[in-house]
């Protein structure tokens, strides 16, 4: 049965993740054009409903591998490379993430198959799947097909949507032998929020800051702005590891994803990375001083400049006409 | 300990990248580099050596490329390395990631390491993926994306961004950690490092003499094949401005902003 299999992320909480539905649902739709069913895999303790659950997105079957652990990728690529093997699967499709990007990589070796990554669209040629991945910046799009079976398609964040069926999944329990060296990675914690609680995703208006503020103090500049005009401040991964504000306001790969009326980029080059968690904002406004900024090939209006003389120019012009 | 970091020589940041259309391959003429991504990977590796919880006997700077490719170990030496290892051969040409991973992991093998360390991705193919296909063919355990790595009881406990916050793992060595660029910032070559840099012990490899198997590597090997390039959808050119005068700068982004009421 030229079956596709989808590894479904889940929190600590037994949330499934969005990116993960996402990836079922399209897999569902890849697999009825291919004439083959879309299951799912679980890890952990998750229950019946929950797992059968996954029924609603487009899963016909779950693989529930109970006694291996969530959040690291070796164990994982231990319970896939079982069911794939066992069940004759034509492919694993993963939603974006850090995971999905661990463990497709780990089953490229496991299983030697290929292996396409940051893939934003699938379509199905002769009966195969064909994964369309930008390359070079996004400058082209590589449609990219698979010499043997199975092959491995790990998703660019948000590329899929979930899609709601009504359906439910059956569920059957798998035992996965761990490899030795899967057993030799520990989560100590998992998880961690670091820094203040914010919430950025439900903001109209929404301030970006980068690296280009120059040092934690320059998100002074980008907080005055946003208070101007009665929006939140969110940031990149880099100034976020940086330590210059808090992970919650964090976009992106490993952050959050938001869709603002107004996006404004300030000192934000536009990696693909930060793209993706932001990329359907309504208007997206940039202010860079590098004109080679990836951020000006996606923004509705670029401004070439140092930010620190226009930002504060800016915040001044527009409470002035607020206030007018 | 033995350190391996593996570090690959990328087109210069400066240069307009294209893809060949006759073999489907990155166009790699022109100025190169070292991928800046691995500079990171080598600060790590120097960090561990100089941090004294673990002695580390060498740091040895691998790469998988043509004889250019030589360049940029020189740069990894001058940057720290004790010697270098290069694997050049015809048949690695077109490889893609499984063959790639699967010849890197070769000739890492031929030098059994207790670390290896990589940059979280190449500027160039931007995969992301090379450090977890390489550790599974070691059989190691791995994490990618580490901006920390601390070394205790003979063991690392590294952190990361994962999707739900920080994560910290505690790892046995072996393993192969990909670090994230946010890790460290490295430090600049001395001037004698890098007129030393060509002294520095180097080996070359050939497939077979790291027992890499033909059939398994190049486009012969490769499990995947790019069918076609196609331009990405056309989208509405945004309008640029350029700062000359920052009043009129900021009088035509409050004009923009009123235009579509977000104001």
């Amino acid at each position: 049965m030229p079956g596709i299999l989808v590894y479904a992320l889940h929190d600590d909480e037994g949330n499934f993740n969005k990116n993960s539905l996402g990836a079922i649902s399209e897999a569902a739709k890849l697999a009825g054009e291919i004439g083959g069913a879309c299951s799912a895999l679980v890890v952990g303790d998750v229950a019946d409903d929950a797992a059968a659950g996954l029924g609603n997105y487009g899963a016909a079957k779950v693989y529930r591998a109970k006694g291996v652990p969530e959040g690291l990728a070796q164990p994982i690529i231990d319970a896939m490379a079982k069911v794939i093997t066992d069940n004759g699967i034509s492919y694993a499709l993963f939603g974006g993430g850090l995971l999905g990007f661990e463990i497709g990589a780990g089953l490229t070796a496991r299983l030697g198959a290929g292996v396409t990554m940051e893939v934003t669209a699938v379509k199905v040629q002769d009966g195969k799947l064909v994964a369309e991945r930008p390359i070079l910046q996004d400058s082209e799009i590589a449609d990219v097909g698979y010499v043997s079976e199975p092959g491995i398609i790990i998703g660019r964040l948000n590329a899929f949507d979930a899609k709601e069926s009504g359906g439910s999944a059956a569920v059957e329990d798998v035992e996965v032998e761990l490899s030795a060296w899967s057993t030799k990675a520990t989560m100590v914690q998992r998880g961690e929020q670091r820094g203040a609680d914010v919430n950025i995703e439900d903001a109209d208006i929404l301030v970006g800051g980068g690296r280009g503020l120059g040092a934690a103090e320059g998100f002074k500049l980008a907080e005055e702005l946003a208070e101007s005009m009665g929006g939140a401040v969110a940031a990149t991964r880099a100034v976020v590891d940086a330590g210059w504000y808090p992970y919650a306001t964090q976009i992106g790969k490993t952050g959050k994803t938001v869709a603002p009326k107004l996006y404004l980029a300030a000192g934000i080059s536009g990696a693909i990375q930060h793209k993706v968690g932001m990329q359907n904002s309504e208007n997206i406004l940039a202010i860079n001083k590098d004109p080679n900024a990836p951020i000006f090939e996606f923004s509705d209006l670029g401004v070439v400049g140092d930010l620190h003389k226009i930002v504060p120019k800016l915040t001044e012009a527009i409470k002035a006409k607020k206030g007018g | 300990m033995k350190i391996c970091v593996l570090v690959k020589e990328v087109p210069d940041a400066a240069v307009q990248k294209r893809i060949d259309p006759s073999t489907m391959r990155l166009d790699r003429s022109g100025e190169k580099n070292l991928n800046p991504f691995d500079t990171h990977a080598l600060e790590a590796a120097m960090q561990i050596k100089e941090g004294g919880a673990i002695p580390v006997e060498e740091v040895v700077a691998v790469t998988m490329g043509p004889e250019s490719a030589v360049r940029a170990l020189h740069k990894a030496v001058a940057l720290g390395a004790d010697r270098s290892v290069q694997l050049t051969d015809d048949a690695l040409a077109g490889s893609d990631v499984c063959a790639t991973g699967y010849a890197l992991a070769k000739v890492l093998e031929s030098e059994s390491p207790d670390l290896v360390l990589l940059g979280q991705q190449s500027d160039d193919g931007e995969c992301y993926t090379i450090g977890a296909v390489v550790a599974d063919h070691l059989q190691m355990p791995s994490l990618t994306q580490v901006i920390k790595i601390d070394v205790t009881d003979g063991k690392l406990r590294c952190e990361r961004q994962a999707e739900y916050g920080y994560d910290t793992v505690e790892i046995e060595l072996p393993a192969v950690i990909s670090v994230g660029d946010a890790i460290n910032e490295p430090r600049y070559p001395s001037l004698k490092a890098i007129m030393g840099a060509k002294k520095k012990p180097l080996d070359n490899k050939a497939a077979g003499d790291v027992g890499i198997e033909a059939g398994q590597v190049g486009e012969a090997g490769s499990k995947t094949k790019v069918i076609s390039l196609n331009p990405p959808p056309a989208k509405e050119a945004g309008e640029i401005i350029e700062d000359e005068d920052t009043n009129e700068t900021v009088e035509k982004i409050v004009a923009w902003l009123d235009e579509r009421k977000l104001i």
